[in-house]
C-alpha cells in the first residue's frame, strides 16, 4: 500500500496565454503508515499535487501509482481509489451540505453503496474519533464554529475508512487552540489507526512536532524531501523560498551560537526542552 | 469542464482592441449584432465574418480559446437547427413520415446558425477584451442619457458589473466544491435525469451558501466605504476618447454602410 509519483508534470490552462506549469517533474514515494508534512508557499503546487493522489487531477505527463497500479490507466476504478485515499479540502464550507452533521458524515459511506446500518455505524465512529460531541450530532453543520466544522469535514472523509488521509491546510483560519486541537487529532488518528497521513501546510511550526518526513515544494518542484531535522538544516535556503524553519530551530541555533552545549538540530518542542534542561543540570 | 465556458471571462493580454475605449466596444458590439439581422445574403454574412475575423486577429485572443466557449452553446445551436430545419413551411425537398425538410427551412437554418455563432463570438469578444470594471464604466456612460427618464443607470451598471465579477469566482468555487464532493465519491455523471438532479444537491447547497455569504460580505464592504449610489460619484479613471477610438468608430460606420449597401444591392 503506497502512493508513488513518477515524473509527474502538470500544466494549468494548457493552450492559453495563461498556461503555466504547476508541477514540474515530481517523483516521490509515500510508503504505508508514514506521517508526511507537505510544505510550500502559496502557489508552490502543493494543492495541485495532492489532487493527483486521488485522481481528481490527471497529470499532463507522468504516472501516479497506487499499490503499483497506474490510477489514470484504462479501466482503473477511481471511485474505489477515492475511498482508499481520503482527501479533506481546506474549507469545510466546500463540502458540508446536509441538514445535520450526522447526515453529512453519512454522505461518503453512502456513496460507497454500503448498507444503511453500516453507513450509520461508520458515521458514528468517525464523529466519535474526531472528538465531536453527541449533542451537536443533529445540529446544522452551518451553525458550528470553524474548528467544529473542520472536525465534521474530517469525519466525513474518515467514515469512508481511507488507508491514506490527506488534509489540505486543516489549520487555516483557526485560532491557536483550534489549531492545536486539530493537529493533535490528526496525530492521534495516525497513532491509533496506523493510516498514512499527508498534512499540507505552509507553516513548519504546524508540522515539525508531528511528522516523520517533510516534503518541501517550491515553484512546482520538490525542493527538499527528508526527515525534519535534515530539512531544517537548510533553514537559510528555506527562508529564501518564503518559508522558515520552526521557531524551535532558531532558538536552538542561537543558543548554540551563544556557546551553550545544546544540540542545535532539535526539531520538536519536547526535544528542545530536554536539551535545554540538560544544560541547566550541568550548571 | 467548467473552464470551457469562456463567455463573460476576461482574457488578459495586450492588444489594440484591449486598449480601445469600452464605449467603442459596447457600441460596436451592439451595432454588429444589429448588422447581423440586417444582413440577408451571402455577401452580408461574408462581410460580418471579415469584420469579426479582423477584430479577433487584432485582439490577440487565440481563436482556439474563443471557439472553446462555443461548446457551451452547442445545445442551443442544436435546438435552433432542429426547429428551423423541420418546422419551416415551404417547398418540400425531403419527406420522411411527418418530418419534412423544405428549401426555406434550410435557408433559415443556415442563416440562424451563422447569426447565432457570430452573435456569441462577437459579444464574447467584447467581454474577453474588456475588464468588468471598464465594461460597467462604458455602459454607465453610454446609457447616461436615460437618466433623464429616471432609469437607474448607475444601479443597473453596478449590478451588472457585480454579476460579471462573480461569474469566474463562482465558477472556481463550483470546481472546488465538485472536487471536495468527488473526494467523498459523489457522482455527478451517471444516472437518469431525476437521479442527476438529486446528485446536484451536494454541489448546489454549498454553492448557494457561499454565494450568499459573498454577497453579504460585498454589501458590507460597500456599506463601510459609504457607497450610496451614483449621484455625485466621481471617477478615478474617467473615460476619454483617444485617436484610436475615433478610427474604430470610422471603421464601424464604414462597415455598417457597406452592410446596408450589400443588403440593398443584392
Amino acid at each position: 500500500m503506497s502512493i508513488a509519483l513518477s515524473h509527474v508534470n502538470y500544466i494549468y490552462d494548457e493552450d492559453t496565454a495563461m498556461a503555466h506549469p504547476a508541477l514540474i517533474d515530481v517523483s516521490l514515494e509515500i510508503p504505508n503508515g508514514q506521517f508526511v508534512g507537505l510544505i510550500g508557499h502559496t502557489g508552490s503546487g502543493k494543492s495541485t499535487l495532492i489532487q493527483h493522489f486521488n485522481g481528481l487531477v490527471k497529470p499532463t505527463s507522468g504516472y501516479v501509482l497506487f499499490d503499483g497500479e497506474d490510477i489514470n490507466g484504462e479501466g482503473y476504478d477511481k471511485k474505489k481509489l477515492r475511498a482508499k485515499v481520503g482527501l479533506v479540502f481546506q474549507y469545510p464550507e466546500h463540502q458540508l451540505f446536509e441538514t445535520d452533521c450526522f447526515k453529512d458524515v453519512c454522505f461518503g459511506p453512502k456513496n460507497l453503496g454500503l448498507p444503511e446500518k453500516e453507513v450509520e455505524l461508520r458515521a458514528y465512529e468517525a464523529l466519535k474519533m474526531v472528538g465531536f460531541d453527541d449533542e451537536y450530532f443533529y445540529q446544522s453543520p452551518f451553525d458550528l464554529s470553524g474548528g467544529q466544522k473542520r472536525r465534521v469535514a474530517i469525519a466525513g472523509v474518515l467514515a469512508m475508512k481511507p488507508e491514506v488521509l490527506i488534509l489540505d491546510e486543516p489549520t487555516a483560519g483557526l485560532d491557536p487552540k483550534g489549531r492545536e486541537d486539530i493537529l493533535n487529532l490528526v496525530a492521534r488518528l495516525h497513532e491509533e489507526m496506523g493510516i498514512t497521513i499527508i498534512l499540507v501546510s505552509h507553516s513548519m511550526d504546524d508540522v515539525a512536532d508531528y511528522v516523520q518526513r517533510i516534503i518541501v515544494m517550491n515553484k512546482g518542484r520538490v525542493a527538499y524531501d527528508d526527515e525534519p531535522r535534515n530539512v531544517f538544516r537548510y533553514y537559510k535556503e528555506l527562508e529564501e523560498i518564503g518559508l522558515a524553519a520552526p521557531q524551535v530551530t532558531y532558538v536552538m541555533k542561537e543558543l548554540a551560537a551563544a556557546g551553550f552545549d545544546v544540540d542545535s538540530e532539535a526539531t520538536t518542542l519536547e526535544e528542545a526542552k530536554n536539551e535545554i534542561l540538560k544544560v541547566f543540570k550541568k550548571c | 469542464m467548467l473552464r470551457d465556458i469562456t463567455i463573460g471571462q476576461y482574457y488578459r493580454t495586450e492588444s489594440v482592441i484591449h486598449r480601445l475605449d469600452p464605449r467603442v466596444k459596447l457600441v460596436s458590439t451592439f451595432m454588429f449584432i444589429i448588422s447581423l439581422f440586417v444582413a440577408d445574403n451571402v455577401f452580408g454574412y461574408a462581410l460580418a465574418a471579415l469584420f469579426l475575423g479582423m477584430a479577433i486577429k487584432l485582439s490577440n485572443v487565440p481563436l482556439k480559446f474563443i471557439l472553446r466557449g462555443m461548446k457551451a452553446i452547442f445545445f442551443l445551436l442544436f435546438i435552433t437547427v432542429v426547429f428551423n430545419l423541420f418546422l419551416t413551411p415551404g417547398n418540400e425537398l425531403v419527406k420522411v413520415g411527418f418530418i419534412k425538410i423544405t428549401d426555406e427551412g434550410i435557408r433559415i437554418t443556415v442563416k440562424m446558425v451563422f447569426r447565432l455563432i457570430f452573435l456569441i463570438i462577437g459579444s464574447s469578444l467584447m467581454t474577453l477584451t474588456t475588464t468588468p470594471n471598464q465594461l460597467t464604466d462604458g455602459l454607465e456612460s453610454v446609457l447616461g442619457p436615460l437618466k433623464v427618464l429616471r432609469v437607474p443607470v448607475h444601479e443597473i451598471a453596478m449590478m451588472m458589473s457585480i454579476a460579471l465579477r462573480f461569474i469566474p469566482i463562482l465558477m472556481e468555487e463550483t470546481d472546488k466544491i465538485m472536487k471536495a464532493q468527488m473526494a467523498r465519491d459523489a457522482d455527478f455523471e451517471s444516472g437518469n435525469l431525476i437521479q442527476r438532479a438529486k446528485n446536484l444537491v451536494p454541489l448546489l447547497v454549498p454553492l448557494f451558501i457561499s454565494a450568499f455569504r459573498r454577497a453579504n460580505d460585498l454589501a458590507m464592504a460597500m456599506e463601510s466605504r459609504c457607497y450610496r449610489g451614483g449621484d455625485g460619484r466621481t471617477k478615478m479613471k474617467p473615460l476619454i476618447y483617444k485617436k484610436r477610438d475615433g478610427i474604430a468608430y470610422l471603421i464601424l460606420v464604414l462597415y455598417l454602410v457597406a452592410m446596408v449597401v450589400l443588403t440593398i444591392l443584392f
